[in-house]
């Protein structure tokens, strides 16, 4: 069954969306990501015009997390404080984000700045998660292996402002979570995306916040920086469009369900080594969009109506 | 004297209104709804003559159909360092959205280089980048690039030969319009050619458009983006909530 999308202006498979927005959806119960790194580009293959899949996937997004983060608050794996503080840090990086975007868009270079983005973030995160939790599981099966101690006070622990986290179990300054969240607003607005993939190693890294702690948290600020970049979009390019949103977000909401109850399931460490080969996987597939010689140089890239 | 000669001039047609074209559409507009696949539209018609037929040269038909102009960006990528990247853009600002021509004959032979000049029937002609040459030393290239990648999606249809001709009076063709369709005002123009030279002209209007939720969506989109955006994020926290409300539901 295809259905003619209005702002898109093509005609797609219904049903080819819903699993689309399905897939997502899972990913995005399970490891706390939006999903707009993978859905954008996924988007762009079936033919939906680049603008008008960067402005929906944000609604998109909206609505899976919202689904996802209301099975984390039953389960009690929010950490709103922590959520809060991060969420101010994003904003304000957010609004520097789109500055950025504004400049780079008049150089003409931001597509290759998104992919080189793309390429270097996903392919060194997903390099570091996919090494640390290897060991992890490494170390599970070795019976004899003693944990080392993590060390009590990193260098987060030492700055002033300090905060408590109950739910995450951590009393720590609130500037690195305000830096760590700024720095995934500033990348989110130049690439487009929610910036789960890289907010949760952030947490888990940087900050030393329990694996399970973290997707409901993350999850939780997704919804407010993609509600903001829907509005954003809606009102300056017109690119939301809600007939696809709708077909995307009615996969992803389902899917999102069940995604949080395949991450119960999981071990953290199994959850941890997923999440970093699906990322190297996106990572691999734009790089080698960048290397490999096109079979079509030419494209067309916008479409103004007179 | 006078009198009779007035007489004799209005009597004599114009050589030009000799063969007239009396058209039929299938449909003059295009509903382009929610589950709306693509469309064809049946372009047929007569030659109305009050003389028998010249002999001396086969009688042609000419059919182009033109959707909206717009102003398009073609790029193109090129290897720096390594990596492709899009090194050059051209813009080309008379680029219908759709383009069909359909003819009895080869268009070449069909339509003479000057009347193609002056109507501006062929591909080449309709699509044209103003100005383009200044912008990058290889502009033609983008232009072919730009009829390629259309052609190949169905936007930009080249039939030669698919129009039918009886016994020089009746025409008919049938025009396929891809499912990705933009909306507006379609320019369909039919053309009765002799050796080439423009016989009578005719032209009309297939007005395409969303009609229903589409029509609503797109218009509360550009006319209340605010409220639009809003109500986009409504539906999605209510989905949201709605998913995780069964599912806490199947689970007890």
């Amino acid at each position: 069954m295809t259905i003619y999308l209005p702002i898109a202006e093509v005609s797609v498979n219904a049903f080819l969306l819903l699993g689309l927005g399905g897939i997502v959806g899972i990913l995005s119960g399970m490891f706390g990501v939006g999903g707009g790194f993978l859905l954008t580009p996924l988007l762009f293959f079936i033919g939906i015009p680049p603008a008008v899949a960067v402005g929906t996937q944000a609604n998109q997004i909206v609505a899976s997390s919202f689904s996802g983060v209301l099975a984390h608050f039953k389960r009690k794996t929010v950490d709103l404080k922590m959520g809060w503080v991060l969420l101010a840090g994003g904003m304000a990086g957010a609004a520097v984000g789109v500055k950025i975007f504004e400049k780079l868009t008049e150089m003409g270079q931001v597509d290759l700045m998104v992919q080189l983005c793309y390429v270097l973030f996903l392919g060194v995160i997903g390099l570091l998660m996919f090494i640390e939790s290897w060991r992890a599981i490494r170390r599970s099966k070795d019976k004899a292996y003693k944990p080392r101690k993590r060390p009590e006070k990193g260098w987060v622990h030492t700055w002033p402002l300090r905060m408590k986290f109950r739910t995450s179990g951590l009393y720590i300054s609130a500037i690195p979570v305000v830096l760590v969240g700024a720095f995934v607003g500033v990348l989110s607005a130049v690439m487009g995306v929610g910036g789960g993939f890289i907010m949760v190693p952030a947490m888990i890294y940087l900050l030393h916040m329990p694996t399970k702690v973290v997707v409901g948290t993350s999850l939780f600020q997704i919804i407010f920086v993609a509600a903001f970049t829907t509005i954003m979009h809606a009102t300056t390019n017109y690119t939301v469009d809600a007939v696809l949103a709708i077909l995307l977000l009615i996969g992803g909401v389902i899917g999102a369900q069940i995604g949080s109850v395949i991450a119960l399931r999981l071990k953290a460490e199994q959850l941890r080594i997923l999440l970093a080969g699906m990322v190297l996987l996106v990572c691999f597939k734009i790089a080698l969009d960048l290397l490999l010689t096109p079979s079509e140089l030419f494209s067309i890239a916008q479409e103004v109506v007179r | 004297m006078r009198r009779l000669l007035l007489i004799l001039a209005l009597l004599l047609p114009l050589p030009a209104l000799a063969e007239e074209v009396v058209l039929g559409l299938s449909q003059d507009e295009v509903a382009i709804t929610a589950t709306f696949d693509g469309s064809s539209i049946l372009i047929f018609g007569a030659v109305k003559r009050e003389a028998p037929p010249p002999s001396d040269a086969p009688l042609d038909v000419v059919i182009s159909v033109q959707g909206p102009i717009q102003t398009v960006t073609v790029r193109k990528k090129d290897r720096r360092f390594g990596i492709w990247v899009n090194t050059g853009a051209v813009e080309i600002d008379q680029a219908p959205s759709f383009y069909a021509v359909a003819t009895t004959r080869p268009l070449a032979a069909a339509l003479s280089q000057t009347e193609d000049l002056r109507h501006r029937v062929s591909l080449d002609r309709a699509v044209q980048a103003i100005g383009a040459a200044e912008e990058a030393a290889d502009a033609p290239a983008y232009l072919a690039a730009l009829k390629r990648l259309r052609i190949a999606e169905g936007s930009y249809l080249i039939r030669e030969g698919a129009v039918a001709l009886d016994e020089e009076t009746l025409f008919r063709t049938s025009i396929r319009m891809p499912a990705d369709l933009t909306a507006g005002n379609y320019r369909a123009r039919i053309f009765l050619t002799r050796s080439g030279t423009v016989v009578d002209e005719y032209e009309t209007v297939i007005y395409v458009h969303k009609v229903g939720l589409e029509r609503w969506v797109y218009t509360l989109a550009h006319e209340q983006p605010l409220v639009y955006g809003v109500l986009a994020l409504i539906i999605a926290i209510a989905a949201g909530w709605a998913a995780s409300a069964a599912f806490a539901m199947l689970r007890r």
